[in-house]
């Protein structure tokens, strides 16, 4: 009967958003009367799983089939649906990314459950199993009634603030058979930056538009997001432009973020790049025009050249 | 080969999202419907594919008569059928159901989605059809060729993208830069107008979860100006007011 939830490796790392989607499993579990289950596929070691305990889960699965290896959606859906099975879970919890948007699709196919895609706060059990869910991208939200016997719950980030005991989880192997059709696809080339800030995981976001006039000006916009630690974005017409990569781009046809901190250069503030953001606990926007759109989301606002404004603003990082 | 491209008929991307009936229902009064801006991108790819390879493409929609303007539309643009299933499309489970049994009826190549709807935002509907029809889905699909039956295909992937190879039938959500938006002609408006569009009921009542109630989100409180030339000040109320670095 135990939660279950799937928690995702970067790196041989559990991923921050899967640390918050254990911790969110844990506490439904607490509500349930029953335990929370992590369940981990691809290459780790046995001290790392048993981190999963920290955010409260008292048992990890890992699946570590060298098979499994390069994260696939199909295949770690199947094994993720056979550990609901010999848990008998009805409630199974995952962090949204791109891996897990992938996964919780097919899980809801296998097991016919009731899905709530970007789920932001715990569910209500009083009656029922109600979850306040995003939609509109950002712009409203839906009080869901999942009636299925399996839920499925895709957390965004920054759902819950997380804490840490210093529990730690027993590791089990867990081994299910695979099917052959699960890997039907053959990935011929990866591109993936290493070492930055991955976007959709990140706390704190410097993002940059037109405003900065031509890719040979990033190195201001990247400068302060190295000095807070900060993964960088940007608007539309700028990955349009090619100024910079695609994976960058936020909005309602990009990534949707919600960091602690977003901070806005040279974006104007158009009600499509306000979708991706505005769930952003505090936002900070740069921009010349008085009358700049974006002011009006904003937390925080400087009336300024970001040719002049970024850089005191890195300094004043460096300074701390 | 066949296409079936899954369209979605949303609000606007400027539309003041507002409720009624206590917050219940979706208030449509003065909303502009669009076609969704990832199936645009999914049908634009499925009428270059059809303009080079040679293809059907129909148009699919689980929606009300109102979702018709959004299917001629897509018609207009260079589709050559379409089918409406006549339902309010009740969750993600229950669209998938709809396209998964017309597909079953009649096989299709390639089932091309947007990577999500704009309206819900789940990214589910096209895993749930892969699994239901025991193929295999891929999304955010940016890039998309096809050699007999081969599909080529880059993906966005975290910080990234990576190139796929896998053999048709497929199902994809799609997005930028597949394919740039279409616009349509004055031909094929006129001839959108004679092309078939069938409306089927519904396969299977699933309805595994339902809305009870919205909520509008609470408004931002309003902004605090700093000077451009005390920019510092920024970093230390970002730190000691705000609590976020
Ligand atoms: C269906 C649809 C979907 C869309 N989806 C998205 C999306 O996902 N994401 C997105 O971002 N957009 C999206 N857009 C586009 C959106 O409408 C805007 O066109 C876009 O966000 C504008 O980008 P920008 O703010 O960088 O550029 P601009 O609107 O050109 O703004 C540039 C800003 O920089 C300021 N500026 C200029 N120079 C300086 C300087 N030296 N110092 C300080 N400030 C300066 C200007 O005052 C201006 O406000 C979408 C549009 C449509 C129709
Ligand atoms: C009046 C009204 C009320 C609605 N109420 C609800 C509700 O209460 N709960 C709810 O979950 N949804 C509701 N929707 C349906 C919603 O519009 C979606 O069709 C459905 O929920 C799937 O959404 P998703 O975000 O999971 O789709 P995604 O998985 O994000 O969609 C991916 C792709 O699937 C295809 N697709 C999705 N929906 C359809 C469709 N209807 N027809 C054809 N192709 C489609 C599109 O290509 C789309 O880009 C309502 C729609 C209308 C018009």
């Amino acid at each position: 009967m135990s939660v279950l939830i799937f928690a995702e490796l970067d790196e041989g790392k559990l991923k921050k958003s899967s640390q918050e989607a254990i911790f969110y499993g844990s506490k439904v579990a607490g509500m349930m009367g029953t335990s929370a289950t992590a369940v981990v596929i691809g290459a780790a070691d046995q001290g790392e799983l048993a981190t999963a305990g920290r955010f409260g889960a008292t048992k990890v699965l890992h699946a570590a089939d060298g098979k499994l290896n390069e994260p696939n959606g199909m295949a770690y859906a199947s094994v993720v649906a056979a550990a609901a099975q010999q848990e008998g879970a009805k409630v199974v919890v995952l962090a949204k990314s791109s891996l897990g948007d992938a996964m919780a699709a097919r899980l809801a196919g296998k097991l016919k459950a009731g899905l709530a895609p970007n789920v932001i706060e715990l569910p209500d059990m009083s009656s029922g199993f109600r979850v306040k869910t995003s939609i509109y991208t950002g712009k409203a939200f839906a009080f869901n009634e999942l009636k299925a016997d399996v839920k499925i719950l895709a957390i965004k980030k920054n759902t819950i603030a997380t804490e840490e005991t210093d529990a730690t989880a027993t590791v089990e192997n867990f081994a299910p058979s695979l099917n052959d059709a699960d890997f039907a696809l053959r990935v011929t080339n990866t591109e993936k930056a290493t070492g930055d800030v991955l976007l959709p995981e990140a706390d704190l976001v410097v993002s940059a538009g037109r405003g900065l006039k031509g890719p040979e000006n990033w190195g201001i916009v990247e400068d302060l997001a190295k000095a807070l630690h900060a993964a960088t974005a940007c608007s539309k017409p700028v990955s349009d432009l090619d100024w910079r990569p695609h994976h960058e781009h936020v909005g309602q046809t990009g990534i949707k973020v919600s960091p602690n901190l977003y901070i806005a250069a040279g974006i104007s503030g158009a009600i499509q790049h306000l979708a991706g953001v505005n769930s952003s606990k505090v936002i900070v926007v740069i921009n010349k025009d008085p009358d700049a759109p974006f002011f009006k989301s904003a937390d925080y606002g400087i009336v300024g050249d970001v040719f002049e404004v970024l850089p005191k603003l890195t300094k004043a990082v460096q300074a701390l | 080969m066949k296409i079936l491209v899954c369209v979605t008929s949303v609000p606007d991307t400027t539309t003041k999202i507002t409720f009624t009936d206590n917050n219940t229902k979706f208030n449509k009064a003065g909303v502009q419907f669009i076609t969704g801006p990832y199936d645009d991108y999914a049908l634009a790819r499925a009428v270059e594919l059809k303009e080079k390879l040679g293809a059907s493409v129909t148009v699919f929609n689980v929606g009300e008569a109102d979702a018709e303007p959004v299917i001629r539309k897509c018609l207009a643009i260079g589709a050559d059928d379409a089918i409406r299933v006549n339902a309010e499309p009740i969750d993600a489970y229950f669209v998938a159901e709809q396209i998964a049994a017309v597909a079953k009826e009649t096989p299709y190549d390639l089932i091309l989605m947007g990577r999500e709807s704009i309206d819900y935002n789940g990214g589910q509907v096209h895993g749930i059809v892969g699994e239901m029809l025991g193929i295999p889905s891929i999304s955010p699909v940016m890039k998309l060729d096809v050699e007999g039956t081969t599909a080529k295909m880059t993906r966005e992937i975290e910080g990234g993208k990576e190139d796929i190879e896998a053999q048709l039938p497929l199902v994809l959500g799609c997005q930028e830069p597949i394919a740039e938006w279409k616009i349509p002609n004055m031909r094929g408006i006129m001839t959108a107008r004679t092309k078939p569009l069938k409306i089927v009921q519904p396969a299977g009542q699933d309805s595994l979860t339902a809305v009870a109630n919205y909520e509008m989100p609470a408004p931002r409180g309003a902004v605090k100006m700093i000077p451009a030339d005390e920019a510092e000040t920024l970093i230390k109320l970002l730190r000691t007011e705000a609590k976020v670095i």
